[in-house]
């Protein structure tokens, strides 16, 4: 049906190793523009180093991430973001020092050189985005308050507001709702059905109730491999899955 | 204008800071001193220049680097460099062996000016080098380091380590640098004698101007986003990385900038002190420099000033009455200001402000603390 | 001849070298006195020196070796003061731990001027420590130079046994890798730093003590090795042993074939400079860790 060049992310025979640990093993996956995939596996199965290869925090031993048709092993950091990559990592990673806003604004795509920082004029359009975002992620009433002092569940909002500003194709989020409430699960399952109409979403989780309501596709993985791949339920029926991880 | 007031002099509270600085340096201590203590003054006033890039670069970008003094010293040789020349005219020296050159290259036999020495004939070159030669210098620097990611801890010690160099170079070539002694015996800038009390009041406001230009230069850029950028790079620089920023190129543009605000002071130095020597480049002055800025608070610009008054003020006073003792002090000033005043002069004038606001009757609400957001915000159930 | 100047400070370098790395390398703390904790080594060698010379004559030949001992201790001990005082409160601030310990270093060298003032001293040393072995008519070898450098060989094989092999090795190593888990299986962390920075600060203590029989001692002694003694630390990858003997090895041999040929400073500007530019183009050092942080 499609080729390998239609996909938004095709990542095959990824492979890195650290002083002949393999975390990841000849690993492939295909992720279609507007899809919902999540990742789920056991601790140490590797889900979170494949975000870290495909974002470029690690460098990978072997294989090939191709975004777009486009190869990104080996670009640095900034410059996968700017091809149109998002990462919001484990532990929320917003700048405690600076306010919702500014938070916000730091994300903003254009004027991120040295000399684009200097002349950055924050501009009508620029503001309007801004409040725009912060809606989106519901912190709209929240401008003003420094990130330090924001709640958990809040913070990842706001770190993924962050990425929304971005614009990215894809948004790559790990463990969203780690540390929320039910409500805000609730409200952060919205979240991602109402940001999905317009990208592909990677998701890592391990709140099975969360990964049902969102998933489009679920992914396995079991000691840096592949291991099953499927619909929730497809999946949930997995007897491979259910001896590894799921249980039963 | 409104901008101006708001980026450049840091709206109401801004300016009365800056305003008082001024007030300061340039009316009430040339009215209450001598000329000599005000000559000690703008020694000060040279350091402070040192101090202010480290709050750009330390403060707010969080880099470390213990070898400002190099750039201090390489706007203070580059200025000795164009006196000395001019000092040693064909005819002043027409009793050294070989004439027209700088008596120390004479006392080491050395027959002709060295080939880097001779463009500091020209008084545009010098001061082009000035600001040029510490920015080219840091840039090399930055990017071998930067670029490859070290940071920290090591690209403290590094710095250390090229001041020693540095210093140790120039101790080491005493035909072509002056060595040890440096140089000195400094006479006319363009004819003009440097020396002279009237001379000594002008140089002294020259250099005063120049530090709030870099004050002021320093607001503007903090202002902007690249303010901004720096806050977040300092506490979360992979992060920024991730958010789209090729953090190594704001990191060599502080610490650039940083180098020639300490370039400009190196130059001061020199015209107000006459003279330079490798004793302002190494390991002691550089880490010097830097508890300038830690006294003063090292996020403000501002308290950067006061800081290096501060301590070379104490420093002076100690070391002519109770010299063993200003040592022990120097050392409790480092471990103090880390341990007990992280953010210095700039922290406790802060909050003594608060406590008087809190103390008198009239509730001033420009003074806003940050809203806990969970009381703004009502989570259902939980 | 040459070779064996070279031979001894490469000693000297790795005492203070190991010492560094034990505290930067596993405790990634930056201990800017770390000279000074050499040069208190060395004063109380002076110390042991008068004492036995005015009180005790008859024990002249013998005290060296305990007065290295003590020297150990007394280091030991009082970086177990520093620890507790001040660094355990700047350990995730190794910034401040920089300044911090640099105003320790400020004011030990005064107090060392204070008490035992501003010129240099050397302890007596004893006689079996002094003149050399003459192999052949050309070949001349310090006695002083071979203790020194066997004194170093055997500490640190003695450290990396302590280390690899012993119970508390294994906890101070348990403790850098993984702080939390440590202290859930119930190794009581703040003892285990307090005990690293200790032993660190002993063996600059020995170092110090070595650094008596081939040289004088001055308030400013420690400043001297300081800058080469990090950059031994971070230019060896500063989690290898093997990459410390082997950077202060390369290090003391570098510079003393460089004074060879150019003038004192000069050579020692070389041999920096060669070193900081090595360090640029590879970062972590000769044998960097290759362990996911």
């Amino acid at each position: 049906m499609s080729s390998n060049s239609d996909y938004l992310l095709s990542i095959e025979d990824l492979t890195v190793s650290f002083d002949g640990f393999k975390a990841v093993d000849s690993l492939n996956l295909y992720v279609d523009r507007n899809e919902l995939r999540v990742i789920i596996g056991p601790n140490g199965a590797g889900k979170t180093t494949v975000l870290d290869l495909i974002c470029g925090k690690t460098k990978a031993t072997g294989g090939s991430i191709k975004f777009k048709g486009r190869e990104m092993l080996g670009l640095q950091e900034h410059k996968i973001v700017h091809a149109g990559i998002g990462r919001k990592f484990q532990t929320p990673s917003i700048y405690e020092n600076l306010t919702v806003f500014e938070n916000l604004e730091i994300s903003y795509p254009s004027g991120q050189s040295v000399f684009g920082c200097l002349g950055f004029r924050r501009t009508p359009a620029v503001i309007e985005r801004i409040e725009s975002v912060a809606k989106t992620v519901f912190l709209q009433d929240l401008l003003q308050v420094e990130g330090a002092f924001l709640s958990h569940g809040q913070k990842q909002w706001l770190e993924i507001g962050m990425l929304l500003m971005q614009d990215p194709e894809l948004l790559m989020l790990d463990e969203p709702v780690a540390g929320m409430s039910q409500p805000e699960r609730e409200q952060t399952v919205e979240l991602l059905k109402r940001i999905c109409e317009k990208r592909g979403i990677l998701v890592i989780e391990h709140d099975m109730d969360f990964v049902e309501k969102i998933a489009h596709r679920v992914t396995v993985l079991h000691l840096g491999k592949f291991l099953a791949e499927g619909s929730m339920e497809a999946i949930r029926n997995n007897p491979k899955v259910q001896e590894v991880y799921l249980g039963h | 204008m409104k901008k101006v007031y708001k980026h450049l002099l840091g709206g109401t509270e801004g300016t009365i800071g800056l305003a008082a600085l001024l007030i300061l340096l340039a009316i009430i201590l040339p009215a209450s001193m001598d000329i000599f203590r005000l000559n000690l003054v703008g020694k000060y006033i040279s350091y402070s220049f040192v101090a202010v890039g480290l709050v750009m670069l330390w403060g707010n970008a969080g880099v470390l680097s213990l070898g400002q003094g190099i750039f201090f010293g390489l706007g203070g040789y580059c200025m000795a460099m164009f006196l000395k020349l001019e000092a040693s005219d064909p005819i002043s020296t027409k009793i050294q062996s070989t004439p027209g050159i700088p008596d120390f290259m004479d006392w080491n036999q050395i027959t002709h000016l060295p080939a880097f020495w001779v463009p500091f004939r020209s008084f545009p070159f010098a001061m082009a080098a000035i600001l040029v030669l510490p920015a080219l210098l840091a840039y090399v620097l930055g990017n071998a380091m930067f670029k490859r990611r070290v940071g920290g801890v090591y690209f403290a010690v590094i710095t250390q380590a090229v001041a020693l160099i540095v210093s140790l170079g120039i101790d080491g070539n005493q035909g072509y640098t002056g060595g040890r002694n440096g140089i000195t015996d400094l006479r006319t800038l363009l004819g003009w004698d440097i020396r002279t009390t009237s001379a000594q009041y002008i140089l002294y406001y020259v250099a005063v101007a120049l530090l709030i230009g870099c004050i002021l230069i320093g607001r503007m850029v903090l202002s902007t986003r690249m303010g901004r950028v720096l806050l977040a790079m300092r506490d979360r620089e992979d992060r920024l990385r991730f958010s789209g920023y090729n953090v190594a190129n704001f990191k060599i543009f502080v610490f650039s900038l940083a180098a020639m605000m300490s370039s400009i002071g190196g130059a001061m130095f020199v015209l107000q002190v006459g003279f330079i020597s490798p004793s302002l480049v190494g390991i002691v002055p550089s880490i010097e420099m830097v508890i300038f800025a830690a006294v003063g608070g090292k996020m403000s610009l501002l308290g950067a000033v006061y800081g290096t008054l501060v301590v070379n003020t104490a420093k002076s006073l100690f070391s002519e009455s109770f010299p063993q003792l200003w040592l022990f002090l120097m050392g409790g000033l480092f471990i103090a200001v880390v341990m007990l005043f992280p953010d210095g002069l700039a922290g406790i004038y802060t909050t003594v402000r608060r406590w008087v606001i809190r103390a008198s009757k009239t509730r001033r609400p420009k003074v806003s603390q940050p809203v806990v957001a969970a009381e703004l915000v009502n989570v259902e159930g939980d | 001849m040459q070779g064996f100047a070279g031979l001894s400070l490469f000693s000297v370098l790795l005492l203070m070298a190991l010492g560094l790395a034990i505290i930067f390398g596993q405790m990634g703390v930056v201990n800017l006195a770390h000279g000074e904790f050499m040069a208190l080594g060395a004063y109380v060698v002076y110390l042991c020196s008068q004492i036995v010379q005015d009180h005790l004559p008859s024990l002249q030949p013998y005290y060296f070796v305990v007065a290295i001992v003590i020297a150990f201790f007394v280091a030991g001990i009082f970086g177990m003061f520093v620890e507790w005082s001040m660094i355990r409160f700047l350990y995730r601030r190794p910034l401040d731990t920089l300044l911090a310990t640099w105003g320790l270093s400020l004011i030990m060298q005064q107090a060392f001027r204070s008490i035992f003032g501003a010129r240099e001293v050397t302890p007596t040393l004893p006689e079996w420590l002094m003149g050399s072995f003459k192999p052949s008519e050309s070949i001349d070898i310090p006695i002083n130079g071979v203790f020194v450098m066997g004194l170093s060989l055997l500490l640190t094989a003695g450290l990396a046994l302590f280390i690899f092999k012993s119970r508390t090795g294994l906890r101070i190593r348990a403790t850098v890798q993984n702080r939390q888990m440590s202290g859930a299986v119930g190794i009581n962390t703040g003892l285990v730093d307090r005990f690293t920075f200790a032993l660190g600060c002993g063996i600059a203590g020995v170092a110090g003590a070595a650094f008596t029989t081939i040289g004088s001692t001055g308030p400013d002694s420690g400043q001297r090795y300081i800058v080469d003694t990090f950059l031994v630390v971070v230019f060896g990858g500063s989690a290898s042993m093997l990459g410390t003997i082997a950077s202060a090895f390369t290090i003391a041999q570098g510079q003393s074939i460089s004074e060879f040929f150019l003038e004192g400073t000069m050579g020692k500007v070389m041999t920096l400079t060669a070193i900081v530019v090595i360090l640029m183009l590879r970062p972590k050092g000769l044998f960097p860790s290759k362990v996911r942080v």
